[in-house]
Order: structure tokens, then C-alpha cells, then sequence
């Protein structure tokens, strides 16, 4: 199986996943070119051939020459934190051309905060994009798609099985997503709901800080699962809210993922939320992690998305008024416990 | 009025350099090959229905449609053409060789299809056509207008005063000298089509092939004017796969040839009045799949084709009321509705055609910039252009692995895009007018005043209720025309000339021209009121300005 296809493949981010997805595509393909923007990290990568956990491949080449990976491969991966990804793409645009495909693994929103106070027109205070969205902005590409699903790196970087969703409105983009990853221990389903697959993953997040904060306070199972089921519901009213569809969340990529990130002290935004519940600020947290607990980022936005938006949407309202030091873990916990939801499910009819 | 337009020289001095020219002196090569392809990829099948059951349905819902649903122009031939491929299709159940039988039926069906589409362009009537469009109607501009019939050779006033084309004209005629063109056009009336035939001819560029209802052929002065302007025809009651795929056929064929093209992508009338927010995919593909196919036999030398949308903005449509009962009629799910038209024979098109030109009524077209197939601007070279202005290769869109490769999927997806791109290009060259805003602004008061009720019974108020106060009108109308000059100076939407004036004129001069062919005004200001005399006309122009969130700020 190994080495399968000629082909050169590409993925940009040296982050946790971007180093697992490189892993998993030199599996299937001849070569992989992993960029790392800071020039430091990349000659540390070469020299020791590993990433925290992870044991980079052999044809997997670190470079930081974002144009030749533009050059080189045809199909990229970006994982990139969101934060970064609309400056990654203003970088890796101008190499860019209609023929790439671009699938990313960023589970997180692009955030434009406008402040035009003497415009009399409403629409345009904030603007919130997916990131297939802002590869389109940014460059000519086209054929776009995401990838989305429990997807722990260090779990794969240990070779486990695991499963995933490619997303894209191109059926080519989901074909390649899944030959230069599908193996015997990597699944690989498709789906032609980009946007709310998207949403998925990005909203996951919220409720797994949410679940940490459970487990931090020792609530119990019944607890949590009362929680997470909520949390599902909410995550459905907020993505179809933006536009998307039921389907994909009830899939790998909602309930699988959401699954996975709720009960693992492997998720980054799941232990900001046990951290939380122990105690500790969210600055003190955020400054002793390597990377980016994308699910933070998610609750501000989500919060100031719904100021223009009359759904409710009780968790991501507590969960931000915990981060921001309104009120306590405790509190939110009795607040949640008296919160008059009313029907259970609504979003099937 | 006395200032001075380009007059635009024709860009092909030859009438036998035309395309559409070759098109029609080369059209059994023409048929033969769109046949023939038709054909093969039928042959081919999408796996869902196997030939026999596809020509099974398409014999029975032909000789259901002869027989239930004719029209004058239907070949004489119809009902025994479909009774002899009947026969033929039944008795190849005792056939052996079953699949040839089945094959030759299909050619038999797919060749009298392309026969039926294709148009009969002629020089000599198109020359008299255009005549009658430029001449005649500037003749009778002048004798309406003027001095009555002694001025009918006054060369005073003519259809370039009528008809402002606004945009990019120049580009337009730059661009069909290198590739070929695709017009787009916003589609409320009957008279589009005339209309864009003149615009087409008064920017010198040579005849557009156009798919036109079968239906306007059933009357005749509307029949010889498409015919010389080089319709071809478009039968809406067939929905049969094959017919489907020979009339895509047909318009990828004559793309692929070099013949400008002209869709209205909308499909039909806009009924609401609204601008399109929901194209028809299926012959805007075929530009994607020209364009493919063109680089594939062709590599860097293809001739690009390019996309060009285009509004026009009326301030009334004759047919606003038949129209608006009929969309109201459809979205209230009234089970029965009968088409009636005013466009249903020559006489009231003559009617009209006169009111229009004595009356005076701004009529503007705007030409688009022009797009790519993806809906990427391009440049006056023709080149494509990606949202920084970056010069793309239109190519690269087609690549899988450095090769042309044909992904049906692919383009289908490519349609949505273009179809969304010439969708924003609608809104944002659509020129409002101060009767547009009139309309919106009164009708929209009206929902205001009575939240409680929907639109039909909006719709019905009585005499007293459609009232307002001239006051609360004026003020309502300055905060929206704030709104919409916002929207323009981010180049959102386009505004008429009088549209700045002091809002008293502004209204008057919109309340002047608001449905105004209409036997009943929509809207009138009697002393310190507005008067609404007719609501779902009024309803009607006031979907015009639907789309851009203006509801938010009255």
C-alpha cells in the first residue's frame, strides 16, 4: 500500500494535525512537502525528524519556500490556525492558480470586525467566513474542500485507526482527498455539504470547552451526556441559523467529532475547560499552550454573531460570560440547571 | 436630449465574415454535427434509464403533447411523424435486432428536433428587419412626437434618445472582436427581445443567435422579426431528455462556431417584477462546456467566450399586471390560472409599441462588464482576471493533473458559480429610478400600516385604507434614496440622472412614470396624500428594488 501514487503532495502548517496529515498522506503518496512559516521550527523539524509525538516520514520534505509548494503540488492541504489563515493565504495566493485544489483542516472562523460608525447601512458591522470562503476571497482557487472529524493527532501519530469527512461541491475534490488518504487505517468519507461540514467542526469546539468544564467540576457522566446532547442541539440551531444544513452534523464530522473532543484531555479546547473549572484564568491557560484552542475564538464570535441573530443560544452565551470572568464555573453549572429549555429537539421538523 | 452620442461603426464591414452568416450557409454541416454528438452522448446514457425506456416515455408525452396541446406553429407532420415512430417502437418487440431499431429511432427523433430549433437567418429580411426596428420606430417617434405626420422624415428625434445604453459598450465591442459573446440579459417583457436586437445592431456588432419561445412564434409579426434576427426556437412543452439535450447541443455547437449568443438566463418574464435571483442552468452550461471544448481541441489558441450581462431598466412593462396576477396567482397556489397576455396578438403590440414612443419614458440598457465563463472580469484584451487583477489562465479551471479533462460534476458546479457571479452582476448594474423608489417606498408603508395582514389580503384593501400622508412619504422616500445612494457609491446598484433632484421633483418625476402606460396608475398624489389606485401593480414595481436589504430601514 505504501507510496501508491506519484504524486507531490502539499500541506501547510506544522502544527499537531498539519504533521499527522503529512504522516498519513506519505503514506499513500510519493512526496510531501510540509511548509513551516518560521524558518527556526523548520530547522529544528529537519534536524530531528520529529514533532512532539509524531515521527515525521521519511518522504515527507519540511520547506519554507511557500512558492515552491504552489510550484510543486497540485493539491495542498492548509492547517493553519484560523487566526493565521486569511495572511497564509495573502502569502500563498499570488502562486496560486485555478488548477489547485485546496483542502483545509481549520476548525475555526475568519473574523472581520469593521468599524465604519458613519455608514447608514446595518448589514456590514461584522463579517464572519468560513475558511473555504476566504480561500476564495483570496486566491483563484476554485475547487475547494475541507476536511473534518474526530481526528485526535496524537491518536494517529500512535497509528490507531481513525476516520474522516472531505467535504468540497466538487466530487474530483472529495476522489483526490480520499486516494491520497484512505489506507487500512484511515477512513475516508465524502460529502457535498462544504459549508456546514465546516460548521461542524467549528462549532464542536465550544461545546468541548463546555465539557471539560463538566468534568473539571466532577459532575458525572449523566451530567456531561445531558451537556453534550445539548450542546449538539445548540450547534444545530446556530449552524442552520448561518445557513447550513442538519445532515452533516448528525455525522463524523458533528456527533463523531463532538464525540471525540468531549471526552479526551487529548482535545486542546476540552482542557481549557477542565482548567477552567479548577480554577485557573483563562490568560494563564491560553499562555502556558502551544497551540491554539480554536473553541475560545468561537465562543467570541459566536457571541457577537448573535447580537444581530434572535436565536437562543444558552451555552455559548454562558460559556462566554465564564471566559470573560462574569461569573463562575459554579455558577454557570446552577444557571444551566434551571434554564427553561423547552422542547427537546426542534430542528428534525 | 441634444447631447451628442457615439455612433458605432460596424465592427465586421462583411456581412459574409458574420458567423452567424457562415452558420446559416454551412447549416446541414452545422445539423450533422449537433446530431450527431447528441447522439453519441445519449448512446453513452447516465445509467438511470436505459434507451428503451427513455424513447418509450418521450413517443407517449410527444403524441399526449400533439394531441392535447397544439400550436399554429407545430409542422403539419406532427401527429403522423409521432404515430409512425410509434408503430416503429412497437414493433421491435418481435425484432432481433432490437438495439439498431432503437438507435435509428433516436437519429430519426434527434434529427427532427435539430430541424424544428434551428433558425432561418437571412440576410435581406435581417437587413429589412433592422430597417423597420431603427427607421421605422424613429419615423414614428417623430411623427408622435414632433410635428405630427408631415414630420415622419424629420430626422429630429430618433431611438438613441428613447434608449440610453449605459456601461460598457466599448468593451463589449472589443471583446466580440476577439472571442465570442454571450448576452446575458435581465428578461421582465416581450419587448426585450426587439430591444436587445436594436441594442445589438446600434453597437455595430453582427447578429446574435438567440433561443426563443416557440410560443412568440405563434404570432406573426413577433415570427418575422425573430426569424430575421436569427432566432432559433425554444419549445418549452417538450421536457423530454432528448429534445433537452439537441437544444444544448445546439447552443454549445453554435458557441463552438463563433456565433455570439444571446440567453435570457432567467428562463422566462421575471412575473414578480423582482430581478432574477434563480438562473437556468442549462443553457448557461453550455458556455462552460464550449469554452472546454474549444481548449481542448484548440490548446492556446481557443477563442475565448465571454460573458456579458446586461439590464434593462424600464420604468413600467406593458405586461406588469397580467404578469403580477399571475405570480401572485402561483405563489398563492390558486389551483387554476389561465395565461392571458397582453402581448397575445399583433394588434396589441402595435397598441403598445405607438404609447411607448409618444409618450416620453426613459428606457436604459446597461451593459456589463464582461466576464469569463467562472464569472472572473475581463480585461479590454479579453484576458481573465482574478479578484486582485492578476491575469489568470482560463485553462486552469479545465486541468486535472496538467490535462483538459471533461468532469460533468465539475462544470456543473463551475454553472453555479457564474450563475451567482451574473446575479450580482444584475443587481449591481441595475439603474433605480425615482418611480422605482416611488413604488418601493409606497408599497412598502402599506406593509407597515398593516403588519397584521399578509400580502393578499394587503393586496385587497379597500379604497380608504390605500392611502398615505404625502409628509411621511417624502420623508421615508429621502431615508431610503439616502440608502440607495450609499449602496452606489460602493457600486452596489446604479441610479438614473434624476434621481439626486430635490426629493419633491424627485417624487413627482417618479410618480410621472410609474406604470404610466397603465389604464390605472398605480400611484397618484392628490394635495397632501398618495393615492394607491392599484396595489398589485404597485406591488410589482416595487419588487424591483427587492434584494437589497432596503426593508431594514423603513
Amino acid at each position: 500500500m505504501k507510496n501508491t501514487y506519484s504524486a507531490t503532495v502539499g500541506v501547510i502548517g506544522t502544527g499537531n494535525f498539519g504533521t499527522a496529515l503529512a504522516n498519513l498522506l506519505a503514506h499513500k503518496c510519493k512526496r510531501v512537502l510540509l511548509y513551516a512559516r518560521n524558518e527556526q521550527k523548520a530547522t529544528q523539524l529537519i534536524k530531528t525528524r520529529k514533532n512532539g509525538s509524531h515521527q515525521i516520514a521519511d518522504n515527507v520534505e519540511i520547506i519554507t519556500d511557500i512558492s515552491l509548494l504552489a510550484e510543486k503540488c497540485n493539491v495542498i492541504f492548509p492547517i493553519v490556525p484560523s487566526i493565521n489563515f486569511r495572511e497564509m493565504m495573502k502569502k500563498l495566493s499570488p502562486y496560486l492558480k485555478p488548477y489547485h485544489v485546496l483542502i483545509h483542516g481549520t476548525k475555526g472562523f475568519d473574523f472581520n470586525e469593521i468599524n465604519n460608525k458613519n455608514n447608514a447601512l446595518k448589514e456590514s458591522k461584522n463579517q464572519i467566513f468560513t475558511m473555504s470562503e476566504v480561500i476564495r476571497q483570496e486566491s483563484s482557487v476554485v475547487r475547494i474542500g475541507c476536511i473534518a472529524g474526530p481526528n485526535l493527532s496524537k491518536e494517529i501519530a500512535l497509528k490507531m485507526p481513525a476516520a474522516s469527512v472531505i467535504a468540497s461541491d466538487f466530487d474530483e475534490v472529495i476522489h483526490l482527498g480520499q486516494k491520497y488518504l484512505k489506507s487500512d487505517r484511515f477512513l475516508v468519507f465524502g460529502s457535498n455539504d462544504l459549508m456546514s461540514t465546516e460548521l461542524c467542526g467549528i462549532l464542536k469546539n465550544i461545546i468541548a470547552v463546555g465539557a471539560g468544564t463538566i468534568d473539571g467540576m466532577k459532575l458525572g457522566e449523566n451530567a456531561k451526556s445531558l451537556f453534550i446532547t445539548r450542546g449538539m442541539v445548540e450547534m444545530v440551531e446556530i449552524g442552520k441559523a448561518m445557513g447550513g444544513q442538519v445532515e452533516p452534523f448528525l455525522g463524523l464530522a458533528g456527533i463523531g467529532d463532538l464525540i471525540a473532543t468531549c471526552s479526551s484531555n487529548l482535545s486542546r479546547n476540552y482542557n481549557v475547560g477542565l482548567r477552567l473549572a479548577t480554577g485557573e484564568k483563562l490568560s494563564e491557560i491560553t499562555h502556558s499552550m502551544r497551540e491554539v484552542a480554536e473553541g475560545i475564538k468561537t465562543i467570541d464570535i459566536i457571541h457577537e454573531w448573535s447580537k444581530n441573530n434572535p436565536i437562543r443560544i444558552p451555552i455559548t452565551e454562558t460559556l462566554y460570560k465564564i471566559i470573560h470572568e462574569e461569573i463562575t464555573v459554579e455558577e454557570a453549572h446552577a444557571y444551566m440547571m434551571k434554564f427553561p429549555f423547552t422542547s427537546e429537539i426542534k430542528f428534525l421538523n | 436630449m441634444s447631447q451628442s452620442r457615439p455612433r458605432y461603426k460596424d465592427i465586421l464591414k462583411r456581412k459574409k465574415d458574420w458567423p452567424i452568416v457562415n452558420l446559416s450557409q454551412n447549416k446541414k454541416t452545422f445539423l450533422d454535427e449537433v446530431s450527431q454528438n447528441v447522439f453519441t452522448n445519449l448512446i453513452q446514457g447516465d445509467g438511470r434509464k436505459t434507451l428503451h425506456e427513455e424513447l418509450e416515455t418521450t413517443i407517449y408525452r410527444e403524441k399526449q403533447r400533439v394531441i392535447n396541446n397544439p400550436w399554429r406553429v407545430d409542422p403539419k407532420d406532427d401527429l403522423t411523424f409521432w404515430k409512425r415512430i410509434q408503430k416503429k417502437q412497437l414493433a421491435i418487440k418481435k425484432s432481433k435486432d432490437k438495439i439498431t431499431i432503437e438507435k435509428e429511432i433516436l437519429k430519426e427523433i434527434i434529427d427532427r428536433y435539430c430541424k424544428e430549433i434551428v433558425g432561418s437567418f437571412n440576410k435581406s429580411s435581417y437587413r429589412f428587419a433592422k430597417r423597420i426596428t431603427t427607421f421605422g420606430f424613429a419615423r414614428l417617434l417623430n411623427a408622435a412626437r414632433v410635428k405630427g405626420f408631415k414630420s415622419i422624415f424629420s430626422r429630429q428625434l430618433d431611438l438613441q434618445d428613447q434608449i440610453h445604453v449605459v456601461g460598457e459598450p466599448e468593451q463589449l465591442r472589443k471583446l466580440a472582436k476577439i472571442g465570442t459573446i454571450v448576452l446575458v440579459p435581465t428578461h421582465f417583457s416581450n419587448l426585450d427581445s426587439i430591444l436587445i436586437g436594436w441594442v445589438i445592431q446600434f453597437l455595430g456588432l453582427p447578429p446574435f443567435i438567440y433561443g426563443a419561445g416557440l410560443n412568440l412564434f405563434n404570432i406573426k409579426i413577433l415570427a418575422y422579426f425573430m426569424n430575421s434576427l436569427g432566432a432559433y426556437k425554444l419549445d418549452r412543452r417538450k421536457k423530454n431528455p432528448i429534445y433537452l439535450e439537441t437544444l444544448k447541443e445546439y447552443s454549445k455547437r453554435a458557441l463552438e462556431w463563433g456565433c455570439h449568443s444571446l440567453f435570457f438566463p432567467g428562463g422566462t418574464r421575471s412575473r414578480s417584477g423582482q430581478i432574477e435571483n434563480s438562473l437556468k442552468l442549462g443553457l448557461l452550461g453550455t458556455a462552460i462546456e464550449a469554452q472546454r471544448s474549444l481548449i481542448s481541441d484548440h490548446g492556446k489558441q481557443a477563442k475565448p467566450i465571454f460573458i456579458v450581462p446586461v439590464v434593462i431598466n424600464y420604468q413600467f412593462t406593458l405586461e406588469a399586471p397580467s404578469l403580477i396576477n399571475e405570480h401572485l396567482k402561483r405563489t398563492g397556489r390558486e389551483r387554476y390560472y389561465r395565461e392571458s397576455d397582453a402581448f397575445s396578438n399583433s394588434k396589441k403590440i402595435t397598441t403598445f409599441l405607438m404609447k411607448f414612443f409618444t409618450k416620453k419614458s426613459d428606457i436604459s440598457v446597461s451593459i456589463g462588464r464582461g466576464l469569463d465563463v467562472l464569472g472572473n472580469y475581463v480585461n479590454d484584451q479579453g484576458q481573465s482576471l482574478d479578484q486582485h487583477g492578476q491575469v489568470i489562465d482560463i485553462k486552469d479551471y479545465f486541468l486535472s493533473n496538467g490535462k483538459v479533462n471533461v468532469d460533468k460534476q465539475r462544470e456543473n458546479t463551475y454553472v453555479q458559480i457564474l450563475s451567482k457571479k451574473i446575479i450580482e452582476e444584475y443587481y449591481k448594474n441595475n439603474r433605480v429610478y425615482s418611480s422605482h423608489l416611488v413604488a418601493y417606498t409606497a408599497f412598502k408603508m402599506l406593509e407597515r400600516k398593516n403588519t397584521k395582514l399578509d400580502l393578499y389580503s394587503i393586496l385587497r384593501l379597500s379604497e380608504e385604507d390605500l392611502t398615505l400622508d404625502y409628509e411621511a412619504f417624502k420623508k421615508n422616500f429621502k431615508k431610503l434614496r439616502k440608502v440607495i445612494l450609499e449602496l452606489n457609491e460602493q457600486d452596489k446598484v446604479d441610479v438614473n440622472d434624476k434621481f439626486k433632484n430635490k426629493a419633491d421633483e424627485s417624487i413627482i418625476y417618479g410618480l410621472n412614470n410609474v406604470g404610466m402606460y397603465h389604464a390605472k396608475r398605480p400611484l397618484i398624489k392628490a394635495k397632501d396624500q398618495i393615492l394607491i389606485l392599484n396595489a398589485s401593480t404597485l406591488y410589482y414595481y416595487h419588487n424591483r428594488l427587492e434584494g437589497y436589504g432596503l426593508e431594514k430601514y423603513i
